[in-house]
């Protein structure tokens, strides 16, 4: 089955925000953000801003009606800035005019006057002033300080991960319009429509029922839609509740890029004990995530780099300590795998530093330390089907893993200037949502007298297939053509308290929720074809359409079962909500089994080095991914490609860099640099065979998010060549590994 | 009072005559005038390529179509051309394209897809090679978040495999038609040609002393939309003698508004300078390339011009005109400080030209940038050398990014000549080039990095142009 909307996809008939009709009477808005990364605003003077042409109103703090406070888990984020600016590009004031150039050109007439205060941009610098987003956390298993004498070695360092922008081809973008009782309806291109729908309740004074958010599809999110989509439906809410017209805010690239979050760049310490053979005995890191100028979400992605600071392996004694440190940079957010990358390549920094001073490849370690059946996570959580190894298995063999490396060295020897290195990657990746609270999801159900089907969910499709895979799975309970079935848009109308579509947990919790309210109507429907053909309903079962009796085909169709079903005046509708069963994390202890289960996958990543130029290629990911039993291997094939080379890209030439007071200068595709085709690696993909997952909806596991690390094998590959060409080269475990960077390594004095 | 002139041109299958604001790009005119939304805005700097249009024109009797970056092509380019969108290549069935996408599940999030769909066909359209290298160089504009390209490569792939394989031999016309036959194309197409020689023709010279010039338009674009937009464009493209590449008493003479396209195709450069096509691949995309011109590229001045350095090293003269009179002046003196030139404002740079390098000459050009395709350089570096023997007879070398202007390292070339081919000299050139300049940190690179760059690009250069003459010990 195919993605449900490709057909539109490749037209360029499907819809983004910006491509709606216009509603009668639209306005259109434009942001004035802060030139400063501190200070307090001492005037702001907007006057002759409303005197351009074209402009009808420009809103700032003083005119939200409600509460200036976007912030969700902590409250510390105002919409509207109104006497303190924290970082370059904070929201302050509003222009919105006949027109978007009309806007944008009014922006320039607004004077302000800001008294600038000393500013933080260094994650350890906040730390050491005490400026924390929230108390330090601390997760532990065994006791390190009883092992570190019976350690053969012990090895202490330094690793920094690099923040990412998240680059979603559609910028933010969202389309307010008043509705005729004093609310407002929203089209917006968010992850999180319930968390848009609460903001903008709360900043209009509005009851929850009187704002409407709807979601078609998304340009690509990646977690930058989660919650900072809220300010900017925020803002064209407030603009087109004040004037009752339709506002839409369609944010420019680079002031996307300049006044939203990124992934938390993090830098930490870290001490790791190995005994003679290997196996690691210890393990302790101090981590400063830096989470910008409010909370977002950084204290949920501190946690789940908690969760997975010892990535695939088992390692008996941990302590490790995280904390969210203040700094003036625009709040940091979810990308993609949500502080668990940076956990991966923290402890693969220390490996890859453990295996030099071993004198060993690696990937000893790493095969050393997989995780087992029953083995303990610092979280208290037993592996459980755990695949680690059989991954790890099946790619040295299938890929055989020893034949490349004795060419690589072959090739090694072969070249002066280029250089190979091969590295695996193996991942663990915990599926829920850590806040326990948010593993809730729910579906609408409708069958028409056509039989055709109406599915409404909580899951907002932005590329990932979540959409398709929902489909799929109401087709498979009733036994129908896929093409019966539409998945209509997200909304907070006909789907409440929606968790946002994030922590890869899109289809397995809608889609369970999904299989109940269609199964639920499957019962119904079996108990009419029961009494149509006069038999117990346990004796009927649907196939292809057409209903069976005790095993044997009837005459009797869906079209015409659905008729009889509607004509019987029975309900051809369901809800139903489903809450994953069991987990529960316990914060007071830091212990819980806080996952539904775990997704396991081992890479192989080969990368060349132009010793000479610094440049590289990543030629090649070989991988063995663990998928379930996959929903839809299209899908999930998809976005493992996607997820590597976005992990990729994050690990080598994604790289944000700021000026001295905070302005970012790669601000732009021009100087920010996301991999194109020529960049993308050949990847080859196996999925783990007879691997059963009960808890996912018929066996499957989610996809989102777990693919991308393996990316971080790339760092270590490239590293790998460089070791080849300069055997003393220091390596400073600082990503992203620009060619900047190998060039400096490979010729530091 | 906002200036507008009449455009006349054919979008899809429709005749437009409509006044407009010469200077509107072309994206704000699809999106917010015709709302015509299969076309996305992405960047508005060409480095996405959601917004890829083709753009159709008669040339030399052919009607030749081009992938470009509509963020960056000014409504009075289209003039007496074919402007396609997604929406013109659309039909009632998926076309093969469009079917090779859906099969490989090519589209996660659909943004990029159209104009993905737009560059292949201009891959069918244009490509004189129809493999899957070029089907994948083809989509070297654009930018997928979401896939990570396999499954798109999978799909160009494809797309080489089914090409008939008569496409790259036939002239315009014929290949239209084969595209029309394969439904690649909609029919309209066959009659584009006889629509577009009724369309009344635009204005095909462009008078020295009246700016604002634009040519390409490719960096223009970006740095100041706002002040082009109700401009008088003078089109350097639309003057055919512009255009040309022509030898002269031994000098290459190149109009100012040839493309980086143009260049990699002409035979005349390809004779001169085998390795320049390949060389050229470097600079930007493909849509880019056919648009950015050899002029725009030194006019604009950028110290990491690819362009630039690489004629600084074919020791180019330019030739200007102001309207009254016409000068020579040598490319190396031309630059006189950042983004400073020796030109006054109504000067309108018309040919660039160089000396027939002897056949015997050699040519090389290193670019290092953090992606290698589509990316500017953090530094770039050209050389030509006349050998004797063992002798260096001539050198040019110059290098970008390593100072506030395209570079030529003039005491690095005077140091090389009448020196034999060694590691020692090849070290001292290199030192001396480091003496030479002065590179900046920014986005591109520190300073420090720069300054090892160029050193190792001079061992570069050596190492390509005297393979295994230069082993690691000897330069290190």
């Amino acid at each position: 089955m195919k993605h449900v909307d490709i057909s539109l996809h490749v037209r360029g008939e499907a819809r983004f925000i910006d491509d709606e009709p216009a509603p009668e009477g639209l306005l259109h808005a434009a942001v004035f953000s802060s030139p400063i990364s501190h200070g307090k605003i001492k005037n702001l003077d907007v006057s002759a801003a409303l005197k351009e042409s074209g402009v009808r109103a420009v809103f700032t703090a003083g005119d939200i009606p409600g509460e200036n406070q976007i912030g969700n888990i902590i409250q510390d984020e105002e919409l509207l800035a109104e006497n303190q600016v924290h970082f370059i590009g904070q929201p302050i004031a509003l222009v919105v005019a006949d027109s978007g150039d009309s806007a944008r050109r009014a922006l320039n007439k607004i004077n302000i006057d800001i008294e600038e205060l000393p500013a933080v941009f260094d994650p350890r610098q906040a730390f050491a002033k005490g400026d924390l987003i929230a108390p330090p956390r601390t997760f532990s298993l065994g006791d390190t300080d009883a092992v570190w004498s019976e350690c053969e070695h012990i090895i202490e360092g330094r690793a920094d991960s690099g923040g990412q922008e998240h680059v979603y081809l559609e910028t933010q973008a969202s389309l307010a319009i008043p509705t005729e009782d004093h609310g407002v309806r929203l089209h917006t291109g968010t992850q999180s429509l319930s968390l848009v729908q609460k903001i903008v309740a709360r900043v209009l004074a509005l009851p929850m029922h009187n704002v409407e958010v709807d979601t078609v599809r998304l340009g690509g999110a990646f977690g930058g839609k989660e919650d900072q989509a809220t300010a900017w439906a925020g803002l064209a809410a407030l603009a087109a509740f004040k004037l009752n017209r339709p506002v839409k805010l369609v944010l420019r690239r680079g002031d996307d890029m300049r006044m939203t979050g990124k992934r938390h760049p993090y830098s930490s310490d870290f001490k790791i004990g190995l005994a003679k053979d290997g196996a690691i005995l210890a393990w302790e890191a101090r981590i400063y995530q830096n989470a910008g100028a409010s909370a977002d979400l950084s204290t949920a992605i501190l946690e789940r780099t908690l969760f997975h600071v010892t990535n695939s392996y088992f390692i008996p004694n941990v302590k490790v300590t995280a904390t969210s440190c203040r700094t003036n940079l625009p709040p940091n957010t979810a990308f993609r795998g949500f502080g668990g990358p940076q956990a991966m390549f923290l402890i693969e920094s220390a490996i890859f530093k453990a295996a030099e001073v071993m004198g060993v490849d690696p990937a000893i370690i790493q095969k050393k330390n997989l995780l087992n059946e029953g083995d303990q996570f610092p979280y208290g959580m037993r592996a459980k089907n755990c695949h680690a190894r059989p991954c790890w298995d099946v790619v040295e063999n299938k890929y055989s893993i020893k034949n490349r490396r004795m060419e690589i060295e072959q090739f090694n020897g072969e070249h002066e200037w280029h250089k190979k290195g091969l590295a695996m990657m193996p991942i663990c990746f915990g599926i829920s949502f850590t806040s326990t609270f948010l593993n809730q999801a729910s579906a609408l159900v409708h069958i028409y007298q056509d039989g055709t089907i109406s599915v409404s969910t909580a899951a907002v499709e932005m590329g990932q297939g979540v959409k398709t895979k929902i489909a799929g799975i109401a087709a498979r309970v009733f036994s129908i053509d896929p093409q019966r079935v539409r998945v209509e848009s997200t909304n907070t109308r006909r789907t409440a308290n929606m968790s946002p579509t994030a922590a890869s947990t899109g289809a397995d919790m809608n889609g369970q929720a999904t299989k109940l309210a269609c199964e639920d109507i499957l019962a119904r429907l079996k108990q009419r074809a029961a009494a149509h053909l006069a038999a117990d309903a346990s004796a009927i079962d649907i196939r292809d359409e057409t209903v069976f009796l005790r095993g044997a085909k009837t005459d009797l169709r869906w079209d015409e079962l659905i008729t009889l079903t509607y004509m019987d005046r029975k309900s051809l509708s369901a809800q139903a909500h489903y809450a994953t069963p069991k987990i529960y994390f316990d914060k007071t202890k830091e212990k819980g089994e806080p996952f539904a289960y775990h997704v396991f996958g081992t890479a192989a990543v080969e990368a060349t080095v132009d010793c000479l130029r610094g440049t590289y290629t990543i030629d090649s990911v070989k991988l063995v991914h663990d998928v379930g039993e996959s929903l839809n291997p299209n899908v999930d094939r998809g976005q493992i490609e996607g997820g590597v080379v976005q992990g990729i890209g994050w690990m080598t030439i994604e790289e944000l860099m700021h000026s001295e007071n905070g302005k970012l200068l790669t601000d732009s595709l021009t100087t920010y640099k996301v991999p194109d085709i020529h960049f993308a690696p050949d990847i080859e993909i196996e999925f783990l065979q007879d691997s059963k997952n009960p808890p996912g909806p018929f066996h499957s596991k989610a996809i989102g998010e777990p693919p991308l690390m393996y990316g971080i094998g790339a760092y270590f590959a490239i590293a790998g060549a460089m070791k080849a060409f300069r055997k003393d080269v220091q390596f400073e475990f600082d990503s992203p590994m620009t060619p900047e960077k190998v060039l400096m390594a490979l010729y530091r004095e | 009072m906002q200036r507008k002139n009449i455009s006349t041109f054919i979008l899809n299958n429709e005749k437009v005559a409509k006044a407009l604001p010469p200077g509107m790009v072309v994206l704000d005119y699809l999106r917010q005038v015709r709302r015509m939304t299969g076309t996305k805005e992405g960047c508005r700097e060409g480095d996405c390529g959601a917004c890829m249009v083709l753009l159709g024109r008669i040339e030399n009797g052919q009607l030749r179509y081009q992938a470009v970056n509509s963020c960056l092509l000014p409504i009075s380019e289209l003039d007496g051309r074919h402007l396609v969108t997604i929406e013109g290549l659309n039909t009632d069935s998926f076309n093969p394209i469009q079917q090779s996408f859906i099969d490989e599940s090519a589209s996660q999030c659909g943004f990029c897809t159209p104009g993905m769909v737009v560059s292949l066909t201009g891959f069918y359209l244009n490509s004189n090679e129809l493999s899957p290298q070029q089907a994948v160089a083809a989509l070297d504009g654009n930018i997928c978040r979401c896939t990570g390209y396999t499954s798109i490569k999978r799909a160009a792939n494809v797309l080489a495999k089914q090409a008939e394989k008569s496409l790259a031999e036939s002239d315009d016309l014929q290949r239209i038609q084969l595209l029309v036959d394969q439904k690649i194309l909609p029919s309209y197409f066959l009659t584009i040609y006889d629509r577009l020689l009724e369309l009344q023709k635009p204005q095909e010279s462009v008078a020295p002393g009246a700016s604002p010039f634009v040519a390409g338009g490719t960096d223009l674009f970006v740095q100041k939309p706002e002040a082009l937009l109700d401009a008088d464009l003078q089109l350097l493209t639309r003057d055919k003698k512009l255009a040309e590449i022509k030898i002269e008493n031994d000098s290459c003479i190149i109009g100012a508004a040839v493309t980086v396209e143009q260049l990699q195709n002409s035979p005349i450069l390809n004779d001169l300078l085998p390795c320049l096509r390949d060389d050229l691949k470097l600079v930007s995309s493909t849509p880019i390339r056919h648009r950015a011109t050899l002029g725009g590229n030194i006019i604009n001045a950028s110290p990491i011009g690819d362009l630039t350095i690489i004629f600084l090293a074919l020791d180019a003269d330019l030739v200007l005109d102001d309207g009254a009179h016409r000068r020579v002046v040598s490319l190396k003196d031309f630059f006189l400080d950042y983004k400073k030139l020796d030109k006054k404002e109504n000067e309108l740079l018309e040919w660039v030209q160089f000396p027939i390098p002897p056949k015997s000459s050699l040519f090389h050009f290193e670019k290092v940038s953090k992606r290698t395709h589509l990316d500017i350089a953090s530094v770039n570096s050209a050389i030509r050398l006349q050998m004797d023997g063992d002798v260096i007879a001539e050198a040019h070398l110059s290098a970008g990014g390593v100072a506030p202007i395209p570079l030529y390292l003039s005491k690095t070339a005077a140091f090389l000549r009448g020196k034999s081919i060694s590691p020692a000299t090849v070290k001292e050139a290199a030192e001396i080039a480091l003496s030479e300049i002065s590179p900046i940190s920014d986005v591109r690179g520190s300073a420090a990095y720069k300054r090892l760059l160029l050193r190792h690009m001079i061992f570069a250069h050596f190492d390509a142009l005297f393979p295994g003459r230069f082993n690691k010990e000897a330069l290190l």
